[in-house]
């Protein structure tokens, strides 16, 4: 259900700027993981290239490896739709299909898909999603109101529970509380917390609070300055990049001294 | 490294999009479904198709009319004979550029001024529903223009020729005896003008609603009347886009058929606007085209007319769209 | 009309009148609203008199020496008055103002004088059900001279033009919708897209007869090659087809703008909710791009039909024009409503009794703008009412 990835010497590249140099890393299955760094050091982009998101944008492009349980997911003959069935993706802002109700939305990766349910796979499937979104008890009585109905921080738990609802192996979301008020955040952060029980959890987020809160591991990225490649500064326990780092730029970073 | 073997089973199983994953592969991410690539490649095909067929469209549309068009200026019997086509096409070709030039020369000042109305003088509520009706008079239908033009303004027209030719007799443009139908070209130019007020009012309207804020600001505060502002602020900006939407308006003037065909009554070209006379491109390709035998030397010829129209009209075209996207350059940073 | 607004843009301001006696420096003394009343009734009445004396008392005449005397006079007074900038300001306001007015003038008589014209024609008994078989120069003169009603009908025009425009949607909305399509997600900008942009704009500019001729010179010289072949015996263009294969020159740039217009504007966040699903990008476009897009796409569908609906030229050219119902998109003329009206008007039916012709015509014309009207006003719907709720917050 659940899976480990194993980045190895990536760069990632738009055109001929690289973005991101170097980035080994190994994230357990089953646990949650922050990115953390100042605007522009390029953890976003290699979260993105976890699924090949990436690649929507133009003349993107990657050397190196990311291993998903061994297996590399820019191996030749790879298709990144398959990547993205196994590993979903949670944006910034909400964004639930407005076309569709809340019951579609959830069931949207297999609509899309064109895949076919019978109505009691269907039922199950939403509730068991919405359930585990937390937000089967808010949403049951109206499962066929319009998605962009419901408030910033349901439409977010909607979006997750759309991401879960295709039990994919590995779920990255980025930066998904920044566009969400204080008791909003709060919900999806316990959800977070849940989610690793089945999950594999990577997450983006520019609030410090925040990682030290719902990850086990932290991986702190830094730029050299404007026009230079995102790295990989220092990547350890939560609680040894926030109280004993060994980088300097790191202790930096995390007790505000810059960024 | 990626050919660890690892049981994947579950991966094949679990998921009803990946039911078809061959097994025997040692990476499950390999095990597309083909189907979907299939799928993606002809939708991509189909769309490539459809922009390519545009342009085939208008290559052949440029291919057909010369093609069909070589009979006006050469025939077996006599050779090539651009003379006889010169002087059949260039009253014609005279004609179109006087009517549209009437109605550029009215249209363009009303239009700014509908424009400035909507944009810096209308109550911002009012201006949207005129901005409605605007756009109505740019969707009634030509022919209906025409038939307004031939019975409702023509003869209105009448007595103001009369006198004009009273006592504007000397100025070339008024000499001659006056039309008593109000079928002149005046008349012609009034009705294209009232048809492209619509285009050059909605180019220059977006454009004056595009001008910084800051600018306008600026200039009222250090003291400067509403006009003043509008001059130094809106004006210098919106000059580009006002002359491209002036130019939309003369392309499409100059090809504007039933208007013309409707309101002028035909004859041979003449510089007086108030007596009738005259004819345009398209009018004469309308009133004569649905007579001449197909294949004949004169259909031949009114296809070439056409041509010539077709190249005018894209030349002016495309420089509005030059003039646009030289504008956007400039003014890309606000 | 101007001296409502006319201190607007002055630094004056009216809440320290209390101060009675003491007057407000930066005030300047306004001349009286009725100053303007005056100015325009004077203007008026010099026009009228220069009106009797040269022309018959002609109201267009009027009108305008009213509007350019009193454009001047105001001038006068203000820069006698409140100074050069001040009168400036004024003579461009009212400007402004009268290029309005005159741009509504042609509108409203246009619309008045259709509307009370061919009311008449429309009740007649008939008008709209029956087609111009049996309508002659003598039965026109019998209704004339007569009294009875006039005889003849649009019900084939009003067929003719259904179906061309039909088949000209046919024609245009796919290869319009494909192409933005490919211009939107497909192309990233090469070299190709930029060239269809290019042509599509150019393929706007194309005068409707060009249109036309090129229809007849396409179908011609495709009719021509099948004949050659043996496929079939006849080479005759004209036909309704015809004239849809020239409607869709004018047609498929509209529908390529406005749908790319509309394609562009949905968020890139819900394509790649879409792709992060795994979900294929075909799939993506026509089950999420475009559901999104579609009202945008069918109010500029819906506009795209109003303005072929309304053309004349290239169907007068392509598929010509005849008295009887034809159904028939591939043989045999077909009349189309703005055809008729054309005709009715330039070839009345009975040339020295016009006016049968011209009722029939005026008729028409009410019945087409009022389908363009009701296209236009559908299109505005459309795009208000179905259009996708975002962002409900």
């Amino acid at each position: 259900m659940s899976k480990s990835i194993q980045a190895i010497d990536m760069n990632i590249y738009y055109g001929s700027f690289r973005a991101v140099e170097g980035v080994s890393i190994d994230i357990d299955s089953r646990s949650v993981t922050a990115l953390i760094g100042p605007s522009g050091c390029g953890k976003t982009t290699f979260l993105r290239s976890i699924n090949r998101m990436h690649e929507v944008l133009p003349y993107a492009s990657v050397e190196g490896q990311l291993l998903l349980d061994g297996d590399d997911i820019y191996g030749s003959g790879v298709d990144p739709v398959t990547v993205r069935t196994m590993i979903g993706m949670v944006f910034q802002k909400p964004n639930p299909f407005p076309t569709m109700s809340i019951r579609e939305n959830v069931l949207a990766g297999y609509k899309l898909n064109g895949t076919r349910l019978s109505r009691s796979d269907a039922d199950s499937i939403v509730e068991r999603s919405l359930s585990s979104a937390n937000l089967w008890n808010e949403v049951k009585d109206r499962l066929d109101k319009p998605g962009s109905g419901l408030s910033g921080g349901q439409q977010q738990r909607l979006c997750i529970a759309r991401t879960i609802a295709v039990k994919p192996d590995v779920i990255l979301m980025d930066e998904p509380c920044s566009a969400l008020d204080p008791i909003s955040t709060l919900a999806v952060e316990d959800l977070i917390s849940e989610l690793k029980e089945e999950y594999t959890v990577v997450i983006v987020t520019h609030n410090m609070q925040q990682a030290a809160r719902v990850s086990e591991r932290t991986a702190f990225f830094n730029i050299a300055g404007t026009g230079k490649p995102g790295k990989l500064i220092e990547y350890a326990e939560t609680s040894t990049i926030f109280n004993n780092p060994s980088e300097k730029s790191t202790e930096d970073y995390v007790s505000g001294r810059f960024g | 490294m990626p050919s660890t073997e690892e049981p994947q089973s579950s991966a094949a199983t679990k998921n009803p999009r990946r039911r078809n994953g061959s097994a025997d592969r040692s990476n499950p991410l390999v095990s597309g479904d083909k189907g979907g690539v299939a799928g993606d490649k002809v939708f991509n095909g189909l769309a490539l198709a459809a922009g390519v067929t545009i342009l085939l469209v208008l290559a052949f549309v440029a291919i057909f009319l010369t093609f069909n068009s070589v009979g006006a200026v050469y025939t077996e019997e006599e050779g090539l004979n651009l003379g006889a086509f010169f002087s059949y096409a260039y009253p014609l070709l005279l004609g179109s550029l006087m009517a549209s030039a009437i109605a550029l020369m009215i249209a363009t000042p009303v239009a700014v001024g509908v424009a400035l109305y909507l944009s810096h003088y209308a109550p911002p509520k009012l201006s949207r529903t005129i901005g409605y009706v605007i756009d109505l008079l740019a969707a009634i239908p030509s022919v209906v223009y025409g038939a307004w033009g031939m019975t409702f303004l023509a003869p209105a027209l009448v007595p103001l020729y009369d006198v004009a030719h009273e006592y504007l007799d000397f100025i070339p443009f008024f000499a001659g005896t006056p039309s008593q139908t109000g079928r002149t070209v005046l008349t012609g130019g009034i009705v294209l003008s009232v048809m492209i007020i619509a285009i050059i009012t909605a180019v220059s309207r977006e454009i004056f609603m595009q001008t910084p804020k800051l600018h306008e600001e600026a200039a009222l505060a250090l003291g400067a009347t509403k006009w003043e502002m509008i001059r130094t602020a809106v004006f210098p900006f919106a000059r580009a886009g006002i002359i491209s939407g002036v130019m939309l308006g003369l392309g499409r003037a100059l090809g504007e058929t039933m208007a013309v065909a409707l309101v002028l009554s035909v004859g041979p070209l003449t510089f007086s606007l108030i007596s009738s006379g005259n004819s345009t491109i398209p009018a004469e390709i309308a009133l004569n085209f649905p007579e001449a035998p197909p294949g004949s030397e004169r259909q031949a010829q009114l296809i070439a007319i056409g041509l010539v129209l077709f190249l005018i009209t894209l030349v002016v075209n495309m420089i509005a769209r030059w003039i646009v996207s030289r504008h956007k350059e400039f003014s890309g940073a606000n | 009309m101007t001296s409502s607004t006319r201190t607007a843009e002055r630094p004056s301001n009216p809440s320290q009148e209390p101060q009675g006696s003491r007057r407000n420096k930066l005030a300047q003394r306004p001349l009286p609203p009725w100053t303007w009343v005056v100015v325009l009734v004077a203007s008026a009445v010099v026009a009228a008199a220069l009106a009797a004396l040269f022309t018959d008392f002609h109201l267009g005449f009027v009108f305008v020496t009213t509007l350019v005397l009193f454009l001047v006079t105001s001038y006068v007074v203000t820069r006698s008055r409140a100074g050069r900038r001040k009168a400036n300001d004024e003579l461009c306001r009212n400007l402004v103002y009268t290029a309005f007015i005159l741009a509504l003038i042609p509108l409203v008589s246009l619309l008045w004088s259709v509307t009370s014209v061919g009311m008449r024609g429309l009740t007649e008994p008939g008008f709209l059900t029956s087609d111009m078989m049996g309508v002659s120069g003598t039965t026109d003169a019998e209704s004339v001279q007569e009294g009875t009603s006039v005889q003849g009908g649009i019900v084939h025009a009003l067929v003719g033009s259904l179906m061309i425009t039909l088949a000209a949607a046919a024609i245009s909305v796919p290869i319009g919708l494909l192409t933005s399509i490919y211009l939107v997600e497909y192309s990233r900008g090469g070299p190709l897209a930029r060239a269809i942009t290019f042509f599509v704009d150019v393929m706007t500019g194309i005068p409707s007869i060009v249109a036309g001729l090129f229809g007849v010179a396409a179908m011609s010289w495709f009719l021509g090659v099948l004949n050659q072949a043996g496929l079939i015996s006849s080479s005759r263009s004209t036909m309704g087809i015809t004239a849809a294969i020239a409607l869709s020159v004018l047609m498929i740039p509209i529908v390529v703008r406005t749908t790319e217009e509309m394609l562009r504007v949905v968020p890139n966040e819900l394509r790649e909710a879409s792709y992060a699903m795994g979900v294929r990008k075909w799939r993506t476009i026509t089950k999420v791009v475009l559901p999104t897009a579609i009202s945008g796409i069918a109010s500029g569908v819906t506009l795209a039909l109003a303005r072929v609906f309304g053309e004349t030229a290239p169907i007068l050219v392509t598929a010509g024009f005849v008295v009887n119902v034809n159904w028939n998109l591939f043989q045999g003329w077909m009349t189309a409503l703005p055809v008729y009206i054309y005709r009715q008007f330039q070839n009345p039916i009975n040339p020295s009794l016009s006016e049968p012709s011209y009722q029939r015509a005026w008729a028409a014309a009410l019945v087409l703008i009022f389908v363009v009207m009701m296209l236009n006003l559908i299109a505005r719907i459309i795009a208000k009412v179905f259009a996708p709720k975002t962002g409900g917050r």
